[in-house]
């Protein structure tokens, strides 16, 4: 029950400002006479007799108090006890007042600690922040928005972290009793089924109808989530269950399930002796990496599998999987091989096809795989799809399926290879390394002789940018925690990767407006291990919500950002060109619609309106490299800064 | 009809069809190709300094004027879209040819420090 009282506390003192207020407005309202007996008595200096007024205030029956509410204990502390257990470090959220009850609970019930609140301007920012954080961390974040228009903010950042396999909590504000909305906004913004809008590209969700509900599943979420595939969860937090007390009964008898997340699921151990034996006979066997390293330990597995094997490992660039610098990075092909390991790859069928570029009128494909070959796959994707968005691909003609975590059964698969390795193959495998370890020097070679290419031009080559960005940071702690695929690539072809936090990939589901916010939530991570972590930041992704910057600014996150500035949204230029030759027409308008030109967008100036250190834009390439010095002095020094640098298109 | 006299005959052809070539196409006119460059986005596959980015490495241009038209006309790459001369007049394509032979070659990576520091000798 809620204790009524006259004093003003917590949630009463609002209400009990308006009733003082209100009080206050009456008095000023005065009848003629009590107005004239006032003027008298203020004219005497004796003290003044009660007025009739204040008379019959001070003797006449109490008002109501019913409009001054209080309570010790409102429902979202109890949520807030729930959600403490699941050790989450921050909150990420752009305010809303569906979930006002729980904010206020987490900032002064749960002093704002353990989770933190992290203020975001922008619920893409929120979720795309956790998806960063979760990749350089290894743990989930909290985030928070309506149900309603912060989900409709969100959307496309869950979505990107679906394709991506990042758990993501989401809490969801929606006021669900009708009786409890307090004007058109309240029920503009509730909803029936607030979770049906993502739950294509969601893996559970739950609406709770009470306290103890509301324990247990969130506590099911977060086990839901951190099942591989991990995936992003719902939990809806009705207004009313946050904002009212918790019922007397209930603080008897409530309580918070014991949260035990499950052993990630190994392979079937026949399925992996049949493909160890597979793999150890083959002459050209390749691997294949998608989001292989679920963990850091990741890592050192794939590196003991290829190298037991001497199988070269084509990296699909989604996760820090293998050291770039390895002699087996990006090496064998699966045109050649004869086996053809696919561990946590998505787009196994891309893998294994060419088709028509776009460019080409009708639409062929054909499999570049050798006959006999043998295609083998080991996912979590295979325990786990929703049917309406198309991101699990097309279906891909397989040999051997094991549908289990890669990372969990890569252990067994390493021993059952190492069981079947005769001294013979040994010999064999040692001379196919030495091959690929050749083929790794020239793919490196060329790599260098394609980043001469333009190195003095201006606009500034992406290959110089990242080569000058390198020699800055290369004796550092470093963490680069933007993708390469707009930059050519260029930093994974000419930096030393190695360390789990070197590389995060990139947006998951190619949604565009990931880059900043996932790099702000990546360097929040690093910044209690102290790593400098950098950004190759595109224009067109810093302009769906640059708010973030702000983010980076107030909460002192250390993030060096070099804008790769090329003026437009090049990928969708290129396309645009190619439909115009296609069909003989207006290849000069080709720019229409897909150039931010006229007025040029000066980024150096953006980031010092959020109160970020910047400079730039830079044109001349040789003043790339003094400025990138500068900015990193910020950054140790716990601040984030931003460049601005024109740059070639990609 | 001896192996000699069969190859003069043949160079002779070869000199006069070449002759005819560049008779049809004239020479190009690199201030003209540079704004169609930039006006038709060449640049955007090709990089500014028609070295950078998704399309091939246009710098140093190998090709002959006469081979450059034809090769943009029906491109070996399954990349490159094919620009019929509805949309690039051989006019044209002559003077985006002599633009980018006016582009500056890159440096090799030995000559450059800050890229030749961190590679591995």
């Amino acid at each position: 029950m809620a204790s009524k009282k006259t004093s003003v506390d917590r949630r009463g003192f609002l209400k009990g400002a308006a009733a003082g207020a209100a009080a206050g407005a009456a008095s000023l309202v005065v009848p003629p006479q009590a107005a004239q007996a006032q003027q008298q008595a203020q004219a005497r200096p004796a003290a003044a007799l009660p007025s009739p007024r204040q008379v019959a205030l001070e003797t006449g029956a109490p008002p109501p108090r019913a409009d001054v509410y209080t309570t010790d204990r409102p429902g979202a502390d109890f949520m807030v006890d729930v959600l403490k257990t699941l050790n989450f470090d921050y909150i990420f959220a752009n305010p809303g007042s569906s979930f006002r009850g729980l904010q206020e609970s987490f900032i002064n019930y749960g002093k704002n600690t353990k989770p933190e609140w992290i203020t975001c301007c922008h619920e893409e920012s929120s979720i795309a922040m956790a998806h960063g954080y979760y990749k350089i961390e290894g743990k989930p974040i909290l985030c928070m928005a309506h149900g309603t228009v912060g989900l409709q903010h969100a959307s496309m950042a869950i979505y990107n972290a679906w394709g991506d396999r990042v758990p993501v909590y989401l809490i969801l504000g929606n006021e669900q009793e009708i009786a409890f909305r307090r004007s058109d906004v309240e029920w503009a913004h509730s909803v029936q089924d607030a979770a049906a809008m993502v739950r294509d590209y969601t893996k559970w969700d739950d609406s709770p109808v009470s306290l103890g509900h509301f324990a247990e599943s969130a506590i099911r979420a977060y086990k839901v989530m951190m099942t591989p595939p991990y995936e992003p969860v719902v939990l809806c937090a009705n207004g009313q269950l946050q904002e009212e007390p918790m019922p007397e009964e209930d603080r008897r008898t409530l309580k918070i399930p014991k949260l035990v997340v499950p052993t990630p699921p190994a392979g079937d151990s026949n399925a992996v002796a049949e493909m160890a034996k597979i793999l150890v006979a083959a002459e050209n066997p390749v691997i294949v990496a998608g989001r292989v390293a679920r963990t850091p330990n990741g890592i050192p597995l794939l590196v003991e599998l290829a190298e037991t094997l001497q199988a070269g490992v084509q990296d699909r660039k989604f996760r820090m999987n293998f050291p770039s610098r390895h002699p087996l990075f990006n090496t064998g092909s699966v045109a050649a091989a004869d086996a053809i390991l696919g561990l946590e790859v998505p787009d196994m069928w891309n893998v294994t096809h060419t088709q028509t570029p776009i460019n080409r009128m009708g639409m062929e494909s054909r499999s570049i795989v050798k006959p006999g070959a043998k295609v083998m796959t080991i996912t979590a994707g295979d325990l786990f799809s929703r049917s309406n968005y198309q991101d699990f691909g097309r279906y891909a003609d397989v040999d051997l399926a094991i549908a289990a975590d890669a990372e969990a059964t890569l252990p067994s698969l390493i021993e059952a290879c190492k069981k079947l390795i005769t001294s013979d193959r040994k010999r064999a495998m040692e001379e196919r390394g030495k091959k690929l370890a050749e083929e790794h020097k020239r793919n490196r070679d060329r790599d260098f002789d394609q980043a001469t290419v333009g190195w003095d031009a201006s606009p500034i080559s992406t290959a110089r940018l990242s080569a000058e960005l390198w020699n800055q940071i290369r004796k550092e702690d470093w963490s680069f925690v933007s993708d390469t695929t707009f930059v050519s690539w260029w930093p994974l072809r000419l930096w030393d990767f190695d360390k789990p936090y070197h590389f995060i990939g990139g947006h998951g589901a190619y949604g565009i407006g990931y880059g900043a916010p996932a790099a702000v939530g990546a360097a929040l991570a690093n910044k209690k291990h102290g790593r400098v972590t950098v950004n190759i930041q595109c224009d067109g992704d810093l302009n769906y919500a640059p708010g973030v910057l702000w983010t980076a600014a107030h909460h002192r996150i250390p993030l060096l950002s070099i804008m790769h500035n090329n003026r437009g949204y090049h990928q969708e230029h290129m396309f645009l060109e190619d439909m115009a030759a296609r069909a003989g027409r207006g290849v000069e308008n080709a720019g229409v619609g897909v150039t931010l030109e006229d007025p040029h967008i000066n980024y150096a100036t953006m980031a010092k309106a959020y109160g970020m250190y910047s400079s730039g834009p830079i044109e001349n390439p040789n003043d790339l490299g003094p400025a990138i010095k500068a900015a990193l002095e910020v950054v140790k020094k716990g601040e984030p800064a931003l460049i601005d640098v024109v740059t070639q298109p990609r | 009809m001896n192996q000699t006299v069969r190859r003069v005959r043949a160079m002779a052809v070869a000199l006069a069809l070449a002759v005819a070539l560049s008779a049809q196409t004239p020479a190009g006119d690199a201030a003209k190709g540079k704004d169609l460059y930039l006006k038709y986005s060449c640049y955007a596959c090709h990089g500014f300094s028609g070295q950078n980015g998704s399309g091939a490495r246009l710098v140093p241009m190998k090709m002959a004027s006469a081979a450059f038209v034809a090769y943009v006309r029906s491109p070996r790459t399954r990349q490159m879209p094919s620009f019929s001369a509805k949309v690039l007049s051989d006019q044209q394509l002559t003077d985006i040819h002599a633009y980018i032979k006016t582009l500056p070659e890159s440096k090799p990576a030995k000559d450059i420090p800050a890229l030749d520091q961190f590679k591995e000798k």
